[in-house]
């Protein structure tokens, strides 16, 4: 992938997930995470993970975003916007965030490792879905099994909770 | 050309980007989009040092993809049951600001 097109998903990403922290409408911040994870998956692609970068649309931009719109419309927040901001506690977390940030950074620009490019791969098309299969049912059989398990127990739990006798 | 770094440090501002989110909103559920945007940060540092370290027969190191694979299907089942107690609290209170649910705090 030429570098210009990684700056540009890059960009559109961080852009719109700010974007999500910034917006007052939830429903608007919603829409601004599926754009921001849309640009997660081209990164993804352009690092050659193709299975990854397709579960990431199929699964977070498709399946989890709408269960977010579904509940927030569900829920009507609109009187979430009349709330005024508490400009000592934003600019709290704003300074926590920054001074985490530039932790980050710290211990990147320390990194050796961080100024090399990528090695070429032996082939300019690797069948990745195969290969990930392989290694998922291979060496990792047996989580792959607990996986199962815990989203059975998700489920079980959803049910227990969207019961109305809740108390 | 891009270095391993630059993704790294697109990787480190997400997930600033999602923390300053959980710092500073005070709507559970924008709290929780936050949340993922820090997931999908740690994916993406995930999948670039699997394309880095690519093994002797020329592919990447898929080790790390299954790990993304894993944290996507452990966000699915997280987001769902997360949600389903935020319906089930407004039901109860009517609310999903996080100033008006201090039943915990002294």
């Amino acid at each position: 992938m030429p570098p210009f097109l990684f700056w540009i998903f890059a960009l559109l990403m961080l852009v719109f997930g700010a974007a999500v922290v910034i917006n007052r409408n939830p429903i608007a911040s919603a829409l601004n995470l599926v754009v921001s994870f849309l640009g997660l998956a081209a990164l993804f692609m352009s690092l050659d993970a193709f299975f990854v970068g397709i579960i990431q649309v199929l699964i977070y931009a498709g399946a989890i975003m709408v269960l977010f719109l579904f509940i927030i419309m569900l829920l009507d927040l609109r009187a979430e916007k009349l709330r005024k901001i508490n400009w000592l506690a934003s600019a709290g977390g704003i300074a926590v965030a920054l001074v985490l940030l530039t932790q980050i950074l710290y211990v990147i620009g320390n990194l050796k490792a961080a100024q090399q490019t990528f090695p070429p791969l032996a082939r300019s098309t690797i069948d990745d879905v195969r290969n990930v299969g392989l290694v998922l049912f291979g060496n990792y059989n047996l989580p792959f099994q607990i996986i199962g398990i815990l989203v059975l127990v998700a489920t079980i739990g959803i049910v227990l909770l969207s019961r109305r006798e809740l108390r | 050309m891009v270095t391993l770094g630059d993704y790294l440090i697109v990787s480190g501002i997400l997930f600033a980007i999602g923390f300053a989110g959980v710092m500073l909103r005070r709507n559970l559920i924008i709290i929780f989009m936050s949340l993922e945007l820090m997931l999908n940060a740690a994916n993406l540092s995930l999948v670039a040092f699997s394309r880095f370290h690519v093994q002797p027969n020329g592919l990447p190191n898929y080790n790390a993809q299954v790990f993304v694979f894993f944290i996507i299907t452990v966000a699915a089942a997280e987001v769902a049951v997360g949600l389903a107690i935020i319906v089930a609290l407004f039901r109860a209170r009517q609310t999903t600001n996080v100033e008006d649910i201090t039943s915990l705090k002294f």
